[in-house]
């Protein structure tokens, strides 16, 4: 039995209300504990892309994709986690800041590449974008310091190189093999 | 049709359905389906008036399950919608193929908290193959015909259109196409890959205890004769599921019976022996596995299923094969080649002799009326040749016991859901794909009081149906569980229950009763000879249990067998 690990799945679907809801629907009636979903449109009009994260072995991997096709509106989905792909998430943490810590928050900032994007008296709004990890690692040097509000965007992924041309080049259209031969 | 025939939504509908070849559909009326109803008058399609929508949409389900087409219903919306959610749930869980249209509130009003407005779509989300809300009369004709494609194909199941007022009053040109229905995110057309059948074929060639169990895909993919080539083939015996029954003759030598918590004894054991299980068109039920950890250990598993979700779900395989059964089958039998198990064959012989009298032969002759002995006469009297609907509970595994069904969709009974109160509305749905046959409602009296109000739409709709009333004054199934699980103590199982012979005739029908096994026959020869629908109540030994159990949760093998009688009953229950 393979392990559990943060899998991640592209997900086309189609543009319609209510469409979101069914997928989100299956997650909860199957039990399945999403970490992270975005939505947004697609470079196809009246299609959207979801990009999903959760943890699952292998086996249930591959049930979560035959249960996600059998939902009418879906496209198509592909389960990235073992392929090359860019994956990046944002974030916006508030920050206490106060004068004899402003400096070390900046340096911070300077180190991970992470953004201000609004400064107040006591506080400062930092915007970074980047592998969840990255997020996680500024989130831990950070909370010393006093974080006062975070949002995660969660993560969005998009294939690399080679096999990015041949999935956009027929995605969400693409054929998929249901044939399983399990070991 | 020239441009200038306006058509109105409800018009609109009742054509859509007469041209997707739709006969019957069962029904209520209601507030926001009133156009509709009112433009049904002119239509080519039937209606059956019911007395509550969960009839509605079981009578869709029974309907559906006798025929093989889709069943439709339709009701209002608000409470007119949500009774149909307990028939639409059960339609889900057993894959038939119904649609079922609810009226909306005029689209103007949705998510206002209107009169009788709810969110059906939402309700029926995890409960449907797919729904839609259609809110423009233009979208009806199309949204149908999509709704009987998703209904019908891949592994079919129900489908829910919520129509508001408006749509239905509007009018405009009706558009109609032949084409086949496009979906860009369905497909259900499978490739069969060829690897899987080569692994299946060697696995096959080598196994020495192979034992195929067959399921409710066999039945709904019409594979019956291919499942019976490849039996005459190769030798390997068959196990049913309870949905499977009828799709592999009951009576063939090598059909084995009914598995799983109240199946035969042998069969249980046969799979806990086998060496390669071969699953048509069936999804390894709890019902059916017991314990999984230590479910078939010894067996290989090929799976078959036209649902890629399946696979892998409850039971590891070691052959994944996602594709119609018949297809599959198609594929198989010419490759497949005859495996030599006259061993194995021996062993379920013995597995048969030892461990395996049938309960009838061991019941007490005390000439009381005993359930077993219903089913087991009724199967005499018809000539097995009967279209049985039972309900849920402990007749309904009686039945699967010993009325041995030689053909499919000869046994329509609630497998996945267990829905208590499907019987005689699934009936009356039965009735109306098969006016020609004998059918018997073999209903317990919990059961049956769920949906007994349909009785006046026998009385109305002059349908002639037999009832067979197993009643035995409990919940027997749950009183059983709580004679082995709960220390006897009987809480909310005792039933006092209505004179079910006078509730027969208040309505107008014919009612009788049997007490004592030397009636019976008498009675239900009576039974088949009076027109009209003919309600029995058998008054059965209150406190019999089915046998054989295998508990919740325990290993397959590990069953609860019915104690010796003191003086049994020699039955001679093979020889007719």
């Amino acid at each position: 039995m393979s392990k559990s690990i943060p899998r991640t799945f592209i997900t086309y679907v189609e543009d319609r209300p209510g469409v979101l809801n069914r997928v989100v629907s299956l997650f909860r009636r199957r039990g399945y504990n999403i970490e992270s979903l975005t939505v947004g449109r697609s470079a196809r009009e009246d299609v959207s892309r979801i990009t999903l994260v959760l943890h699952a072995d292998e086996d249930m991997a591959r049930r979560i994709q035959a249960n996600l096709y059998k939902l009418v509106n879906v496209l198509y989905v592909a389960d990235v986690t073992t392929s090359a792909a860019v994956c990046r998430e944002m974030a916006l943490i508030r920050v206490k800041a106060t004068n004899g810590k402003r400096a070390e928050v900046l340096q911070l900032c300077e180190v991970f590449r992470a953004r201000v994007v609004d400064v107040a008296p006591e506080s400062l709004c930092l915007e970074i974008t980047g592998t969840q990890d990255k997020i996680d690692s500024l989130v831990e040097v950070l909370r010393p310091v006093g974080i006062l509000e975070m949002v995660r965007t969660g993560a969005v992924a998009m294939l690399r190189g080679t096999e990015a041309d041949q999935a956009g080049a027929t995605a969400p259209d693409r054929h998929i093999e249901h044939h399983i031969v399990a070991a | 049709m020239s441009p200038t025939t306006k058509m109105t939504g409800a018009q609109i509908l009742w054509e859509a359905l007469a041209r997707l070849d739709v006969e019957v559909v069962f029904g209520y009326p209601g507030g926001a389906i009133m156009p509709a109803y009112d433009a049904l008058g002119q239509a080519r399609v039937r209606h059956v008036l019911v007395r509550h929508e969960q009839g509605a949409a079981h009578m869709a389900d029974g309907y559906a399950r006798t025929s093989g087409k889709v069943g439709v219903c339709i009701s209002t919306s608000g409470p007119g919608a949500t009774n149909l959610v307990t028939g639409i749930a059960n339609a889900m869980m057993d894959s038939v193929p119904i649609v079922c249209i609810t009226g909306q509130v005029a689209s103007p009003m949705l998510g206002t908290d209107a009169f009788q407005e709810v969110d059906i779509t939402g309700v029926t989300l995890p409960i449907t193959k797919h729904n839609y809300l259609v809110t423009r009369a233009d979208e009806i004709a199309a949204t149908l015909r999509e709704a009987f494609f998703i209904a019908r194909s891949g592994r079919p199941g129900p489908v829910l259109v919520d129509i508001t007022k408006d749509a239905q009053q509007a009018a405009v040109d009706f558009l109609w196409s032949d084409e086949p229905v496009r979906l860009p995110g369905y497909r259900p057309d499978y490739q069969i890959a060829p690897a899987s059948l080569d692994r299946a074929l060697e696995l096959i060639a080598h196994a020495r205890r192979p034992l195929i169990l067959a399921g409710h895909g066999i039945v709904a993919s019409g594979s019956g004769a291919l499942l019976r080539d490849l039996v005459d083939r190769t030798g390997i015996p068959v196990a049913s599921t309870l949905l499977g029954l009828g799709g592999f003759p009951a009576t063939h030598p090598l059909s084995l019976g009914m598995m799983g918590m109240h199946g035969e004894a042998w069969v249980n054991c046969a799979i806990q022996e086998a060496d390669l299980l071969i699953a048509l068109g069936m999804r390894f039920d709890d019902r059916v596995t017991g314990k999984l950890s230590t479910y078939a250990v010894n067996a290989r598993k090929i799976h078959v299923d036209i649902d890629p979700s399946e696979i892998g779900k409850l039971v590891k395989v070691d052959v994944g094969i996602v594709g119609d059964v018949a297809e599959v089958l198609s594929r198989l039998l010419p490759q497949v080649k005859f495996t030599g198990i006259s061993r194995w064959h021996e062993r379920i012989s013995e597995l048969k002799g030892d461990s395996a009298v049938r309960d009838i032969q061991t019941l007490p002759a005390s000439g009381k009326l005993y359930a077993a002995h219903v089913m087991h006469d009724l199967y005499r009297l018809t000539g097995g040749a009967a279209l049985v609907v039972t309900d849920v509970g402990q007749h309904q595994m009686w039945e699967a016991q010993y009325y041995r069904h030689d053909h499919p969709r000869r046994l329509i009974t609630s497998g996945g859901l267990g829905t208590m109160g499907f019987a005689l509305p699934a009936a009356i749905g039965a009735r109306h794909a098969d006016p020609d046959a004998e059918i018997w409602v073999i209903v317990g009296d919990g059961g049956f009081q769920m949906t007994a109000a349909e009785l006046s739409t026998c009385a109305q709709e002059d349908i002639k149906l037999n009832i067979a009333i197993i009643n035995n004054g409990y919940l027997g199934m749950v009183r059983q569980w709580q004679q082995f699980f709960y220390g006897g103590r009987y809480v909310a199982t005792p039933l006092r229950n209505p004179d079910f012979v006078k509730l027969a005739e208040a309505h107008g029908l014919t009612g009788l009763r049997v007490t004592r096994r030397e009636d019976l026959e008498e009675t239900v020869k009576t039974a088949q000879v009076t027109a009209g629908t003919v309600v029995i109540d058998f008054r059965v030994e209150q406190e019999d249990s089915v046998y054989p159990m295998v508990p919740s949760g325990a290993d397959l093998d590990d069953m609860i067998r019915r104690p010796a009688a003191p003086s049994p009953i020699v039955e001679t229950s093979d020889s007719d």
